[in-house]
């Protein structure tokens, strides 16, 4: 296959970018949309000129470190993979494709089509975690969990963090990375005792990033790799109001 | 320098409890006067920052991603061990311990592997307090399924993403301590070098991935927990940023490096395509519970398969060849994985290779969904087998899948003693970045449980022994070694940046890989380890003439970082030929092909090789010398390993 890719190019944060077309040739079917870009770098390393900076790293669709708004899609056009996994079957000889980064105020960007997702890592450390110390806990068979239960907060937990569904948003709203982490941390027994003040310091971390609300569209949940579902935003939401309604006390008490 | 690995005294099953209360605390009070840096965030990172942290040492983490939680580990599948015998299937601490040390082919120190078995059941009670949605039963216990090497049902999973759970419950521990100001978590960092005073490790000395900001960082200890060096091979089913340059360089400042050519090539990945391939995709073990290995019974069907005239599902049961069932009746489908692999290697070599390359054996999985159905199989590997779909374009439940042997993991890395401690003192190995548990294989579900053990259990307690004796005292950053060490790491940076040649890292890298799998990989002989010592050496001259390293210091430079890498992984593939050449038996994921059984198993040599290989850097270019920690024996009975 012969391509024409339309590449999003900026050296950095301070300096705007421009869109650059590289052909891309002799592309296997066979080759994931990755694999693809690192014949074009080649091909550019070769002639001396500075290779396309994108994120990737385990290249199995786990890792969350690729991202690349891809045709107008986070991670392309097909649903629930993400762009390592996306292969050159999927288009077709001769056509152009047009890369960009991920595109939001909360996540500058690097260099190209790398961004800054820092602001993720922020929004966990506010809250996204049961407080206990190594040591000193039950036996993992002392609480029992409904498998159903068990299985709905794995859902939740398969939440990857990498970005697409801000990339997809109009309102670049990270509300459904948030929500998963407290559906997941919500629905078992041992999220229960800081539920309410972790639906909060999570929140309130995500409005200071920056990240817009939630528009009810769906193009989250649409593009999302790992399918995560627009019912945990109304789970969050639920505590949100509950917390902020009936169980705000619970929230002022921050040492660890 | 005589290695002492300094396994406590008294019976194998009390050597722990009582080494713990032998070893030295620091008080509560003087746990914050202590610095200790960690680098690398998976399991093993992950949970011994966010452990330190709870205790109240002041911790600085360091990872080249762009967050703590995309560190390889994430990528594991199939589940973790533990000694829980919950299925009340005969399982016990002692059965985990002997499955391990057998399975690792009796390379591995037995006081280690005892303790590994011990803190086991500890870990699997952390992560489900932590929130790690484990797989559970209809009423509400948690679930197992069985692995290879076992016989008992023990490994705890959470669908086929069981280092992505384990993995995001350490970094919410992590977060935890983050958040609370006792971690000091720095991203996009690569650690260059590290920094000795007196022989004890004091610091490190990083690159800022953003910036090319070359610093130094001190402190009382330094944790490496940097994971394997599979991707030597170029192919593996690593991620495309795993490298060994943290433990190279290390290893170059007087940590002395364990078993280097002891690497674990996984049965059950997806086959290579072509040459534009950049990595390998494993299909988790877990899959062979339920999936039957078979090749074709003659040439002929076989290259019917491959020309595509016939279909897998159209070959008659009598023209299948289960050969693992057939050659292990006791275990079948879940003997070890060297067993397996080279099982599939020998199936290739008689011509009952398939799919285009002939590379490929077949995991059928149509008996698993006669007897328990399509919807019964799916929600056990249903994540695994979109994944092979995605990859492959073919469909497994209608078609077997086809797989091939790809490098998975190195039970190989730097020496540690029984505390995790290197021969740099201060300077501490965890996870998959140390050589110790494992033997000369690794059996599955037990990286998790090793990653986690070190982290969460082992160097909370070993760690305070050496702080408690250094005493809290700051160390001295104006000490000329900080900045001598930088300097170096400045001078080796300008050394790359100044290559201009013809090749790209990339193609040297690729060609390493070719080196290494031919002669290093599956089966090894004495002709062709010489023959590729002598390959690696003129790569490594050419790669110091031709390569080609774009761009500049100041920023984000991948093409750089990758230069560095590719530079360590030829030094270290160097190292592995001498090792491999060196063990002139065969053992675990080591096959010589001069020590095999008449029946082509592997051929140990106890008499002169039951020791573990450590060696020690000795100057650029120059032999290294082998130290040798002899393995002692006292509750296994060394014996040849037999899965029929």
């Amino acid at each position: 296959m012969n391509l024409t890719l339309k590449v999003w190019r900026q050296k950095n944060a301070q300096t705007s970018g421009k869109f650059v077309s590289y052909k891309a040739e002799n592309i296997s079917p066979d080759m994931s949309f990755l694999e693809m870009l690192d014949v074009v770098n080649e091909s550019l390393t070769h002639k001396g000129d500075e290779p396309i900076n994108f994120d990737h790293d385990c290249r199995e669709g786990i890792c969350g470190m690729c991202s690349l708004y891809i045709n107008g899609h986070p991670h392309g056009p097909k649903r629930g993979i993400t762009t390592c996994q996306l292969h050159m079957r999927t288009f077709h000889d001769g056509e152009t494709i047009t890369i960009e980064p991920w595109r939001a105020e909360a996540f500058p960007i690097v260099k190209d089509l790398a961004v800054d997702r820092s602001a993720f890592d922020r929004i966990q450390q506010a809250g996204g975690y049961v407080s206990v110390n190594t040591g000193g806990v039950p036996d993992g068979n002392a609480i029992p969990i409904p498998k159903v239960i068990a299985d709905e907060a794995f859902n939740s937990a398969t939440c990857i963090g990498c970005g697409a569904c801000v990339a997809a948003c109009k309102n670049a709203s990270a509300m459904l990375f948030v929500s998963a982490k407290i559906t997941q941390l919500g629905l078992l027994p041992q999220g229960q005792p800081e539920r309410y003040r972790r639906v909060q310091s999570m929140v309130a971390q995500m409005d200071e990033e920056g990240f817009g609300s939630c528009t009810n569209t769906g193009a989250c949940e649409a593009e999302c790799p790992k399918e995560i579902k627009l019912t945990n935003i109304a789970r969050m939401n639920n505590d949100y109001f509950s917390a902020k309604l009936f169980r705000e006390d619970e929230v002022h008490e921050q040492g660890h | 320098m005589t290695l002492d690995a300094k396994i406590p005294q008294g019976p194998l099953a009390e050597k722990w409890s009582k080494h713990k209360f032998d070893l030295k605390l620091v008080n509560p009070a003087n746990k914050r006067k202590y610095d200790i840096i960690i680098v690398g965030t998976g399991l093993a990172g992950a949970s011994a920052a966010a452990t330190l942290g709870e205790l109240g040492y002041n911790v600085k983490a360091f990872c080249f991603q762009d967050s703590p939680r995309r560190a390889h580990s994430i990528a594991a599948q199939g589940g973790i061990n533990a000694a829980k015998n919950y299925q009340n299937d005969g399982d016990s601490v002692f059965r985990l311990f002997y499955d391990t040390i057998k399975g690792g082919d009796y390379r591995a120190r037995e006081s280690n592997v005892h303790r590994l078995a011990e803190v086991s059941v500890n870990i699997i009670d952390q992560c489900v307090a932590q929130g790690v949605p484990f797989a559970r039963e209809y009423g509400g216990l948690l679930d197992n399924r069985s692995f290879g090497g076992s016989q008992v049902s023990r490994t705890f999973y959470a669908r086929g993403q069981t280092g992505q759970q384990l993995l995001l419950g350490a970094y919410s521990a992590l977060n935890r301590q983050i958040h609370a100001g006792k971690v000091k978590m720095y991203t996009r960092h690569e650690m260059l070098d590290v920094v000795t005073i007196d022989g004890h490790a004091k610091g490190i000395v990083t690159r800022n991935m953003l910036t090319g900001a070359i610093d130094t960082h001190d402190g009382h200890a330094v944790l490496l927990c940097t994971g394997g060096y599979s991707n030597v091979f170029y192919l593996s089913t690593n991620a495309i940023g795993s490298n060994v340059t943290a433990a190279w360089r290390a290893h170059k400042r007087g940590a002395f490096f364990g078993n280097p050519c002891y690497t674990q090539i996984h049965p059950t990945c997806i086959p290579v395509t072509g040459d534009h391939q950049s990595k390998l995709t494993l299909m988790s073990e877990s899959l062979r519970n339920d999936g039957r290995v078979w090749a074709p019974k003659t040439v002929e069907i076989a290259e019917q398969l491959r020309k595509g005239t016939l279909k897998a599902d159209q070959v008659k049961e009598d023209d299948r060849d289960y050969f693992l069932e057939r050659k292990y009746p006791a275990f079948g489908n879940l003997v070890p994985r060297d067993v397996a692999s080279r099982n599939a290697k020998e199936m290739v070599e008689e011509g009952k290779g398939v799919g285009g390359s002939g590379f490929a054996v077949f995991l059928d999985f149509a008996d698993a969904i006669k007897r328990l159905g399509e919807e019964t199989v799916k929600a056990k590997y249903g994540n695994l087998f979109d994944m092979y779909i995605q990859i492959t374009d073919e469909n497994p439940y209608k078609q077997p899948m086809r797989i091939y042997p790809a490098v998975h993991y190195t039970m190989g890395g730097l020496w540690v003693d029984y505390n995790l401690s290197t021969t740099i003192p201060g300077l501490y190995a965890l996870g998959e970045c140390n050589f110790s548990d494992h033997g000369a294989n690794r059996l599955g579900a037990s990286a998790l449980m090793q990653g986690l053990s070190d982290g969460y259990f082992v160097i909370p307690y070993t760690l305070g022994d050496y702080l408690a004796k250094i005493g809290p005292k700051k160390v001295d950053t104006n000490h000329p070694a900080f900045a001598a060490t930088k300097k170096d790491v400045v001078d080796h940076v300008n050394k790359l940046l100044a290559l201009k040649g013809t090749k790209t890292t990339n193609e040297y890298h690729r060609e390493l890989g070719h080196i290494m799998w031919e002669y290093c990989g599956m089966a090894r002989t004495d002709e062709g380890l010489r023959k590729a010592k002598g390959l690696i050496q003129a790569l490594k001259a050419d790669f110091w003439k031709n390569a080609i390293v774009t761009g500049e210091n100041e920023e984000v430079n991948a093409s750089l970082e990758r230069a560095g890498r590719v530079a360590d992984f030829i030094e270290l593939g160097e190292l592995m030929i001498d090792d491999a050449l060196m063990r002139k038996e065969s053992c675990g994921g080591h096959f010589r092909v001069e020590s095999q059984t008449a029946d082509g198993e592997a051929l140990r040599d106890d008499e002169n090789f039951a020791f573990v290989a450590a060696w020690e850097f000795k100057g650029e270019n120059q032999p290294e010398e082998l130290h040798k920690e002899q393995l002692t024996f006292e509750a296994v009975h060394l014996s040849q390993r037999n899965y029929a």
